[in-house]
């Protein structure tokens, strides 16, 4: 899931309240000659596949072929209490974390400039969202060459301060690779956000508040900072989700297909043992732990939507 | 104060940095020799093979793939973008019409099967999709390739919200007038969401144009690789090599964004619509 596309239907969802249209068409087969396309196609790809990834999480299939066992919850059990699942865990935690910290941070401070400049600011603007349209595994292949060991410049930049950095040998280099890439890749959508959040404060409350209040770190903190919440907390969901699911193609490249020793995150994990290892309960039941993950980032996404609607 | 506007020039200006300098870098290394890229690291500066370079990736058949040259790729990305966004608009308003100018029984039980989707993300169910794809067929198709990215609910959500913001009155006008569904919708609706049309155009088109995971998956077929899932070949030809060829590497990453970054930067007004305005 794209993190840009996860924005359309936030408003959308049908919220207590919602009013439905007046004035209405009565049709017995039109409205479901529309609705076909897509409902073939939801159910064909996403429906019958998810039923067969949680059926698939209770079974046990035969290496070679010879059907497959009821195991109840024995995938699940195996999965979590393995060490290198707990290990893998961890480090999307942890990646999630820095990921969506350091990318919001970054894109803040350099959208609240940005509102602030009068001179360049559209050009500012341009420069700071084109990468946008950088493919995942495209910003990962350029990590690739800043941090390659032999023509890599970063290599040589930190190698200055006593830090040989070993990217794909040693795991601690290679996730500071895979942070930095992705934290770049992602501080476009932040930014766009937090710039048109920012341009929709009203002139009215800013020049009221620059009366009060003399000192502008306190007024951006005070206010500023406050009203910005909102589109704070929508996107501390999209980039949760990007760190989750969106990095595959980042993490692809940097671990160069030989995962080996190096980090890799549940979604990678959910992939390699699928295709790579042959696992389908095992990866099936990871993948049913995702669905219930995606699940709670819905519902903590609807209960925002709630409160926003309250307040408007 | 005129002190306080040079730190916030000189921390966009480190932000532009950021952002700028990778791609530049991955630009100039481009335009090199292997050989001058090996002996003395990547290139800050525009070098002499620029014609060169970007000729073999795209013309040579070999390089990478041994098989299809970058204007295969650069042709099946353009299918797999532009393949992506009409599909999903088409399907998505068609789908959005019917829920919101129709009174019908199931409305929302639909309504509620297209929601589900955004709980399935492509990754998590990643292997039966392949095997339903498979069991289908499709693999190595461009169907196989583009129709199952195409119905996420995200597209019928943005048009559900804007045809529910497009006044009542003008339906009523239109039965007076005695139009039926089929005219109400080609004849008003739709000329009345272009803007729309186009600013969810756009942001589709980089999203299809950008796959890797399903591509990467789906295309085993070499002359079905976009340029995106060709990324993955470089890095195979990479690993074990003497001297690898960074230079055609980076010539094929800069192509592989050059079309989605023209897009965003040209229509750049109607790109941020697309992305925040639904979120009003």
């Amino acid at each position: 899931m794209d993190a840009g596309l996860l924005v359309y239907w936030w408003p959308a969802i049908p919220v207590p309240g919602d009013v439905m249209k007046k004035v209405q068409f009565q049709s017995r087969w039109v409205p479901y000659m529309l609705l076909l396309p897509q409902l073939a196609i939801v159910t064909i790809f996403f429906l019958w596949p998810a039923a067969e990834a949680v059926q698939s999480s209770f079974y046990l299939e035969d290496p070679f072929g010879f059907g497959s066992t009821f195991v109840g919850f024995e995938n699940f059990t195996d999965m979590l209490t393995s060490s290198d699942y707990g290990r893998v865990a961890r480090f999307t935690g942890v990646f999630t974390t820095l990921v969506t910290f350091l990318s919001l941070g970054i894109a803040l401070l350099l959208a609240v400039k940005a509102d602030k400049v009068l001179r360049g600011s559209s050009t500012y603007k341009t420069l700071l969202m084109w990468v946008y349209a950088v493919a995942p595994p495209v910003a990962g292949l350029i990590g690739v060459l800043l941090f390659d060991q032999h023509v890599g410049p970063l290599v040589d930049f930190f190698a200055m301060f006593g830090w040989k950095m070993q990217i794909g040998v040693n795991y601690f280099d290679t996730s500071f690779a895979m942070v930095s890439t992705a934290v770049w890749k992602q501080i476009p959508v932040n930014f766009i956000f937090f710039l048109s959040g920012l341009q929709g404060i009203s002139k009215s409350v800013q020049e009221a508040a620059s009366i009060d209040c003399r000192s502008g770190m306190r007024r951006f903190w005070t206010v500023t900072f406050p009203l910005l919440a909102p589109t704070g907390f929508f996107l501390l969901i999209i980039n949760i989700t990007y760190a989750f699911f969106d990095t595959f193609g980042i993490i692809d490249v940097i671990v160069k297909n030989e995962p080996g020793n190096n980090p890799v995150t549940l979604v990678y994990k959910v992939y390699l043992d699928g295709f790579r290892g042959n696992d389908l309960g095992g990866s099936s039941a990871q993948s049913v732990i995702l669905m219930a993950m995606v699940f709670i980032l819905t519902i903590i996404q609807f209960r925002l939507i709630e409160r926003r609607v309250h307040y408007t | 104060m005129y002190k306080l506007k040079i730190w916030d020039h000189l921390i966009l200006l480190a932000g532009v940095f950021f952002m700028v300098a990778p791609v530049a870098i991955t630009f100039f290394t481009s335009t090199h020799d292997a050989i001058t890229i090996y002996k003395e690291g990547v290139q800050f500066a525009p070098g002499g093979k620029f014609l060169e370079n970007y000729e073999t990736v795209l013309f040579q058949a070999g390089g990478f793939t041994k098989e299809v040259d970058g204007f295969v790729m650069l042709k099946n990305s353009m299918i797999l973008g532009f393949g992506f966004a009409i599909g999903k608009i088409v399907i998505s308003m068609l789908a959005a019409y019917a829920i919101v100018y129709f009174r019908f029984p199931m409305a929302s039980l639909c309504f509620w099967v297209i929601f589900a989707t955004l709980l399935l993300p492509l990754e998590v169910r990643i292997l039966p999709s392949y095997e339903i794809v498979q069991s289908l067929g499709m693999v190595n198709t461009y169907s196989g390739l583009i129709i199952p990215l195409i119905a996420s609910a995200t597209g019928t959500f943005f048009f559900r919200q804007f045809f529910m913001s497009v006044p009542d009155e003008l339906l009523e006008a239109a039965r007076i007038d005695g139009a039926g569904p089929w005219k109400f919708f080609k004849d008003i609706l739709v000329p009345l969401s272009k803007t729309m049309i186009a600013a969810i155009f756009i942001i589709m088109f980089v999203y299809g144009w950008n796959q890797y995971l399903w591509p990467t998956l789906i295309t085993t077929d070499e002359s079905l690789f976009t340029l995106v899932r060709g990324i993955k070949q470089i890095l195979q030809v990479w690993v074990g090599a003497q001297i690898p060829a960074f230079n055609e590497a980076m010539a094929l990453a800069i192509l592989a964004m050059l079309p989605p970054v023209l897009i965003v930067v040209i229509f750049q007004s109607w790109f941020v619509k697309g992305l925040v305005e639904s979120d009003k």
